[in-house]
């Protein structure tokens, strides 16, 4: 046989041999008239393609896999409509710095830029909203620039790359040899803390009483948890995560406090408004997290740890910043922290937590007959020992999520954070199962949310993925009722997804009894040959649960719930972590 | 005299890689993240495969960190120098056509010659200055050509380098 690099091969196969040197097991997208040549060589490759409904579905898959896997997840797409469908999951997927790659076909490179049919400029779309994108022009570069896009995909500060392909490209020749090494000149991020850096660091917090760690989804990416843990248990310093580190910290585990920010615990916040050294690691002080910035934790001396060096010093001023992968400035602090005692501080935030824990009414029976929300996700928790992969949407379900589903692990916690992608939830529990056959993968999902991505239903079907769906039922966008109950005088303004009157009790509230909701998620699962469920009432939740866990096909289990469900504890939009709203009451 | 601007502003010179597509991210970095360009110049430099481009930009000291370490994760930025702090010369070009009758001819090369200017095409009621110099210069001389009556007016934005021996490239 001919040595590699005497052997002529079209653009087409370039593609899938890098894709397969790169290990990719699943391609998750969509054909078209100038992907052809592409798709035509994957149809003998090892690599399976799950052909998804919508463009969108293909990159929120390819995220999920990637989330839960940690390793780079690739979608494809047609031009024009196709192009532009991937958007929503690349900004998605750059927000949360989530490792993808994008191959897209373009029109022929004599054509671009004629309005030619299905043509949209791809890299000038993608361009704001991924780490870096390339148009193929001659495909001599087609190797090195796919090497290249999981190279930056995959290093640094994760995220996703965009690599734009015309159907000439695809189809010419060239004598080809897998390029071993990658190197780009600009790029080389910075990993290995800077010793001085690390050391004032290590000062910092040997001195300390009160310090706290605020962790965030860098620490699961950089897939520094279990050092995470080991520098608290020597140092004894309490973690905090954010939503997007759930799962960082056994959430059992004694110096777990729990999650942060606008509808995280009090016991959580308040530590951050009164420790006296926060040790930020892979966080970036989103607005969600810190409230009002100007009222956030006026008196701590504050260490951040970060990849991007732009994150540091962005939103608030830093004592001393460090640049590094957290896996190596983890390990640095390990070998230096001497050990302490912080009993007294411990117990006073676990005294907070004590004072307001997350709650609900358990026993709660109001008009008509209707799940507890809380009580699904609760209950869930119990029978999968926080061990599932559980991915969300976007709303008051996913922080009940957050907040009745602390993970035991990292990357079992799939939630679109940074752009809050509604509908991200379905197609992403997809590739997580594609990841993971053997373990329970579980959407919790809105029915907003639900309805925005429902189509990849027939994905999950076509390629058996079973996954559940649990979708708290509302009848309305409920996060945006809530905010309007809170802040708009009760104006439920365009966040109803029912026809109102008929569906009413005397309560003015949706009468269970008049269903179906539109649309009916169980003659909606049922029609796609999926198991449809529906709860109504908390003791049918658990029955529901085990059934669903134990089916074989995917599963919808619409748990009805009182549209009034609020989620607290609440920070509201600007205010101070301090202000923070326990309850209604 | 001109109004001197509320922020300080800095001038930057940045290595990027020549690429098409490269103006366009740097363009549009600053559109997202809504900094401020005063001008941009472009152009390639003594290495073909490297563009060097000269940003004057507006802003606080945590603006132009930010602007910097943005323009740093673009994977295209090679290198990038800010040089408020550096000695260095700064130029911009500009082509002004004037309103120009026989009456204001003589007064016209007069103040040219002053800002050491050059007439580079005349017409019978028209000619075209060019001139060189740092934006201070070139504000004043248009400040001087004004009055005559101002038809066109084009300028490269300012482009820069530091005195001295060291290059931005080592």
């Amino acid at each position: 046989m001919a040595k590699d690099s005497a052997v002529k091969k079209t653009g087409a196969e370039i593609l899938v041999e890098c894709l397969e040197k790169e290990g990719v097991e699943y391609l998750f997208g969509i054909p078209g008239g100038v992907n052809l040549p592409f798709f035509d060589k994957l149809y003998d490759s090892k690599i399976r393609v799950i052909l998804t409904r919508h463009e969108q579905g293909a990159a929120h898959m390819a995220d999920g896999y990637a989330r839960a896997t940690g390793r780079v997840g690739v979608c494809v797409a047609t031009s024009g409509p196709g192009a532009t469908n991937l958007i929503t999951g690349l900004a998605t997927a750059n927000m949360d710095s989530i490792p993808l790659v994008a191959i897209t076909g373009q029109v022929r490179t004599d054509v671009i830029g004629s309005d030619a049919f299905q043509e949209a400029d791809a890299t000038g779309c993608t361009r704001p909203v991924t780490k870096h994108n390339y148009l193929v022009k001659d495909v001599r570069d087609l190797g090195r620039i796919m090497r290249e896009a999981f190279h930056v995909a995959s290093s640094g500060r994760p995220g996703p790359v965009h690599v734009d392909v015309p159907v000439d490209i695809q189809r010419a020749a060239v004598e080809f040899s897998y390029p071993e090494k990658v190197s780009i000149r600009s790029y080389s991020p910075t990993v290995q803390g800077h010793p001085l850096q690390i050391k004032k660091a290590v000062e910092l917090i040997s001195q300390a009483e009160r310090p706290l760690f605020y962790v965030g989804g860098g620490v699961v990416l950089s897939g520094a948890s279990d050092l995470l843990r080991q520098v608290a248990e020597k140092a004894q310093i309490p973690v905090a995560t954010t939503l997007m580190a759930n799962g960082t910290m056994p959430y059992d585990h004694p110096l777990y406090m729990g999650v942060l920010g606008m509808h995280g615990k009090y016991a959580t916040n308040t530590a951050m408004q009164k420790c006296d050294l926060m040790i930020a690691c892979g966080a970036r002080f989103d607005d969600r997290v810190t409230g009002n910035l100007a009222k956030f934790s006026p008196n701590s001396k504050k260490i951040h740890f970060d990849i991007d060096p732009a994150n540091i010093g962005k939103c608030v001023q830093v004592d001393v910043p460090v640049v590094g992968d957290l896996k190596l400035v983890l390990q640095d602090l390990l070998d230096n922290l001497p050990g302490k005692d912080h009993s007294a501080w411990i117990g006073q935030i676990r005294e907070w937590d004590r004072e307001h824990p997350f709650s609900y009414d358990k026993n709660g029976k109001g008009p008509g007959e209707f799940v507890k929300p809380q009580f699904v996700i609760h209950k869930l928790h119990e029978l999968t020992r926080g061990e599932a992969i559980i991915s969300t949407g976007v709303g008051q379900h996913q922080m009940w999520a957050m907040q009745w589903y602390p993970a035991r692990s990292p990357r079992h916690f799939l939630t679109s954070g940074g752009l809050g992608t509604m509908g991200y939830g379905f197609p992403a529990s997809l590739g997580a199962k594609l990841a993971f056959p053997k373990k329970d993968v579980i959407c919790i999902d809105g029915d907003g949310s639900f309805q925005m991505t429902m189509t990849e239903m027939a994905t999950a079907i076509h390629e058996k993925i079973k996954v559940v769906v649990i979708i708290l039922n509302n009848y309305y966008l409920g996060m945006v009722r809530q905010w309007q109950e809170l802040f708009y005088k009760e104006r439920f303004s365009g966040s109803c997804l029912t026809t109102g009157s008929g569906m009413r009790t005397k309560d003015n509230e949706p009468d269970p009894n008049s269903l179906p909701y539109i649309p009916d998620f169980v003659k909606f699962a049922e029609a796609y040959g999926a198991l449809g469920l529906r709860v109504t009432r908390n003791e049918d939740v658990e029955p529901a649960l085990k059934r669903a866990l134990a089916e074989t096909r995917p599963v919808i289990i619409d748990c009805v719930i009182r549209p009034n469900e609020k989620v607290f504890p609440m920070v509201p939009a600007g205010a101070g972590l301090d202000d923070i709203i326990v309850d209604m009451a | 005299m001109k109004q001197r601007p509320a922020e300080p502003k800095h001038t930057l010179s940045v290595l990027v890689e020549n690429k098409a597509g490269v103006l366009a991210r740097i363009a549009g970095l600053f559109s997202a993240r809504g900094y401020n360009i005063d001008s941009l110049a472009v152009g390639e430099t003594e290495d073909p495969s490297v563009s060097r481009m000269t940003i004057v930009v507006q802003g606080d000291e945590r603006v132009l960190e930010q602007v910097e370490k943005q323009l740093n994760k673009l994977i295209d930025v090679i290198k990038l120098s800010d040089y408020v702090q550096t000695p260095h010369l700064e130029r911009d070009l500009a082509l002004i056509k004037v309103d120009a009758d026989k009456a204001d001819r003589s007064e016209l090369l007069q103040i040219v010659d002053i800002f050491r200017a050059k007439i580079v095409d005349v017409s019978a009621d028209s000619l075209i200055v060019e001139a060189t110099g740092d934006e201070d210069k070139i504000e004043a001389l248009i400040g001087m050509l004004s009055p005559f009556g101002i038809r066109e007016l084009s300028r490269t934005g300012i482009v820069a380098m530091a005195r001295g021996g060291k290059s931005l490239n080592t």
